[in-house]
């Protein structure tokens, strides 16, 4: 994590960031006419038109407009808005209305405060923070279709390189789709202020090749591995408030305010990026979440270093 | 004029003492001290607001900086923001179009000074209300201090879930009282403008700072009661069991966006109307001409107002509306660009062939060209939907709409300053210390909110405490934050020009600058009743026909 990985979104990997950048051009191309061909004129009369010596004593031509030249420049500005205009309309309809074809992967992303829980529902797959969708290959389209929910308060998903944002709003229903061109990790985060830790809502997105994708999806849909040796942890999960709060598939641990916690071991980074996924930072969450990221509503369960010790141990178990 | 010499030479008053002289300002209904008085508290307010500025810029020099708690930044980035539009620019804007309306359509004053004196201390005394609440804002239930919502204050993060304590009262209530302070203003500068020009001034006649005043007075009216409604339904959400925002319930979330926005857009063009009001009156006496297309700029002003009411939702471009829905805004809001650029055109149009002189004013004016045009296109950008389904909610949009408070309504404020103070104060401000704040906040605001584009264009989205480092946003914040600071040296600079040039200016008389519009026909600074006999008027610059009677304008018009 310590290269710079540009969120760059002139670097477009998926059709609907593609379409957005193919558009931008034409706006630029227009705009930056505009700019050359308007200050050009304004640099020129400041050089021109300047007072000097020579012009002390007698006022200009004192002239109050014209007609021809109004109308001149009233009809070409309307005429640009209309070819920027038709264009901005197609792509607008080409992205929104894209029909889902039947081979998508549909994901249901719900928004709270500050992580991102995932379902896919047609897999059985829940999980947090960390998305992961197949890569699309053009011949044969498997775009990934993502329903946007919300908790609580207003979200904004926002991957530059895979498509504009569209944000999670309580008590609506949004849409966004992207297919991926090729596999990587591409970064982004939540993009519409949602209150203390809006700045660590950070999102992670894994395209997969499929047979990545299946293997990753068939990993997800396993209960919580067991592991006898932790079993000391286990029992502080479950006896501590943990399981009010999270889930852990097959355990008694059905909670749904927070991630779920059945594959932590599955993600790179905890509490939704603000951290690496290593032990050490595990502890230090455990110990009091306010000391990674202040203000998230996880409360610090004032456990003891033997507990903490043995809670690690358990999370790690959770692969 | 000879009842002037008699008025001074038959007055022998005692000095007034300064509680006297507190009083008189107190208690004034004079639209001049209002004026000040407007202009004064703007002052103050743009230095607080500064101030956060600079320690949000602080703690952004660097991904993962300390400098503050999320807490304290997020309480920042929505002070500074409130207290900019609402208790700087529109009370600075206020405070001018109260000093110079009158003077400049030949009236004695406002149509109703009382108002005048009650909306200004309303104005004065909510912005006090909003920062009561970093004392205030915990209220009964803990967890407050200044508000932390961010200045559009969205719905459900303003409801009493998770907005604990009174610090979004404070929002809600401070602002709520500030628009009534701004629909009085609003209000009398109308019924003056329509009711006390003098005789001869027709509406074809009055100077366009008089149709800019007016347009955004009614733009004024209409805006701010859908965020003054709001604002009460916030509040009987919050204490009353209301459920209009309370998406737990049922509410809506869009509602208040809606609500918001229908406001928020027409509150920036009241904005900017004003700036427009300026450049209008400044470009034309240092090109040496008079405006280019009058009746077109009349024209488009209106037309501004009309259109601007139909974009809001270009605000709400992310919130998942229909593609129909997106479209239409996408076109008004493209289409609002149409009348905006002609005004660009017309000032060019009145500088071309003319005798440009560089004096202060006109330097800030010139910066405001460059930089409005600049802005525009940038606003033009976003108008194209899907660009701006990237776009929005970044840092390229911070850039943008700083791109048009900064650099073009600030410069234009101070092409006004350096124009008007002479009138106001009898002195001239000084030239040199002019271009040293000219420059030094050219290159400070170039520096910041050129750079400021590009965090936007990789994917910093806005409003955050601290950001990733590797992400090829870390030198880029860091320029930014130093052009702020080169900024704030040049305010201090401004500032301090304002007050030396106070004692030390050289003395102006009544028209420094050669103009052509009634303030520059009456002493400086104006006596209290500003014009001992109402001026008759015949065309729009009077001052042109009385200094050139060979070759009148009203000829010509």
């Amino acid at each position: 994590m310590k290269t710079t990985q540009l969120l760059n979104i002139f670097a477009p990997e998926s059709t609907p960031a593609g379409a957005i950048v193919d558009l931008s051009v034409l706006v630029l191309s227009v705009t930056a006419v505009i700019f050359l061909v308007v200050a050009g004129l304004l640099v020129y009369a400041l050089v021109k038109f300047r007072a000097t010596s020579a012009t002390m004593d007698r006022e200009p031509a004192q002239v109050y407009g014209s007609t021809q030249i109004e109308l001149a420049w009233t009809v070409v500005p309307v005429l640009i808005v209309v070819v920027l205009f038709a264009a901005t309309a197609r792509v607008i309809h080409a992205i929104q209305d894209a029909p889902q074809p039947p081979a998508a992967v549909e994901v249901t992303v719900i928004g709270h405060q500050f992580w991102w829980e995932y379902r896919y529902p047609n897999f059985g797959v829940v999980t947090a923070n960390e998305l992961h969708i197949p890569v699309s290959d053009p011949s044969r389209p498997r775009p990934t279709f993502l329903k946007l929910l919300s908790a609580d308060t207003d979200h904004s998903f926002w991957i530059p390189q895979l498509a504009g944002k569209t944000d999670l709003i309580p008590n609506r229903v949004n849409a966004l789709w992207m297919d991926p061109r090729r596999p990587g990790v591409f970064l982004g985060q939540c993009a519409q202020f949602c209150g203390l830790q809006h700045a660590k809502m950070l999102q992670r997105v894994s395209v997969d090749t499929p047979g990545e994708f299946e293997e990753w999806i068939r990993a997800q849909r396993e209960p919580a591995a067991e592991d006898q040796s932790t079993s000391s942890g286990r029992r502080i999960f479950e006896t501590t408030a943990c399981i009010n709060c999270h889930t852990v598939r097959g355990t008694a641990a059905t909670g749904r305010f927070g991630p779920d916690l059945t594959h932590l071991m599955s993600r790179v980074t905890i509490a939704s990026g603000a951290a690496e996924n290593t032990p050490e930072n595990l502890r230090v969450w455990l110990k009091d979440p306010d000391a990674i990221k202040p203000g998230s509503l996880m409360p610090a369960m004032k456990l003891s270093d033997v507990e903490l010790d043995a809670l690690v141990r358990y999370m790690q178990s959770l692969r | 004029m000879s009842s002037d010499v008699m008025a001074i030479s038959s007055a022998r008053i005692d000095e007034p003492t300064w509680p006297e002289t507190l009083h008189a300002w107190v208690t004034t209904v004079d639209h001049k001290r209002i004026g000040l008085l407007y202009i004064l508290f703007a002052l103050l307010f743009l230095a607080v607001a500064g101030v956060e500025a600079l320690v949000i810029r602080i703690q952004l020099m660097y991904p993962h900086n300390d400098f503050v708690s999320p807490q304290v930044f997020n309480r920042m980035f929505t002070m500074h923001g409130t207290t900019m539009i609402f208790f700087f620019a529109m009370p600075i804007l206020f405070g001018f179009g109260n000093y110079l309306v009158p003077l400049m359509i030949g009236a004695r004053d406002m149509a109703f000074p009382r108002l005048n004196a009650f909306s200004f201390w309303l104005s004065a005394l909510s912005g006090l209300l909003l920062y009561f609440s970093f004392l205030g804002g915990s209220g009964l239930y803990g967890a407050g201090s200044a508000p932390d919502v961010g200045w559009w204050a969205y719905a459900p993060l303003t409801a009493q879930a998770f907005s604990p304590g009174s610090s979004a009262d404070y929002w809600t209530i401070a602002v709520l009282v500030s628009g009534f302070g701004s629909i009085g203003t609003a209000v009398n500068l109308i019924a003056t403008i329509l009711c006390m020009r003098c005789p001869g001034m027709t509406l074809g006649r009055m100077p366009l700072l008089a149709w800019l005043y007016l347009t955004m007075s009614g733009l004024a009216l209409i805006g701010i009661t859908p965020l003054s409604a709001a604002q009460l339904m916030l509040l009987v959400d919050r204490y009353l069991g209301g459920h209009f925002f309370d998406t737990q319930a049922g509410g809506s979330a869009t509602l208040w966006m809606h609500f918001f926005w229908i406001f928020g857009h027409p509150e920036v063009y009241i904005l900017v109307l004003p700036a427009f009001a300026f450049m209008s009156e400044i470009i034309p006496v240092f090109s040496r001409k008079p405006i280019f297309g009058y009746p077109v700029m009349v024209a488009a002003t209106v037309c501004i107002a009309f259109v601007s009411m139909s974009v809001w939702a270009h605000h709400m471009f992310t919130i998942g509306m229909n593609s129909y829905a997106n479209s239409f805004f996408a076109i008004t809001t493209m289409a609002v660009g149409v009348p905006t650029g002609i005004k660009i055109f017309n000032w060019l149009g009145t500088m071309w062939g003319g005798h440009i002189q560089f004096k202060t004013p006109m330097l800030f004016a010139i910066a405001f060209l460059f930089q409005f045009l600049i802005a525009g296109l940038t606003g033009i950008m976003q108008a194209a939907a899907p660009f701006d389904w990237q776009l929005s909610l970044s840092y390229f949009v911070v850039a943008h709409f700083h791109y048009v408070i900064v650099g073009g309504i600030l410069f234009a404020l101070f092409g006004a300053f350096y124009y008007w103070y002479p009138k106001v104060t009898g002195r001239l401000m000084s030239e040199r210390l002019g271009r040293l704040h000219f420059w030094l906040f050219v290159l400070g605001f170039h520096l910041t909110f050129d750079v400021m584009h590009v965090p936007g264009l990789l994917g910093m989205p806005r409003r955050i405490y601290t950001y990733e480092p590797g992400r090829g946003w870390d030198t880029l914040n860091l320029l930014v934050s130093i052009g702020a600071f080169i900024q704030a040296v040049g305010l201090l600079v401004f500032v301090a020009n304002l007050i030396l040039s106070y004692w030390k200016g050289t003395r102006a008389g009544k028209d420094p600058w050669d103009a052509w519009t009634l303030e520059w026909s009456v002493s400086s600074p104006p006596p209290a009743y500003n014009f001992a006999t109402v001026p008759v008027v015949a065309s729009r610059r009077p001052l042109w026909d009385l200094k050139h009677p060979e070759d009148p304008d009203s000829l010509y018009e």
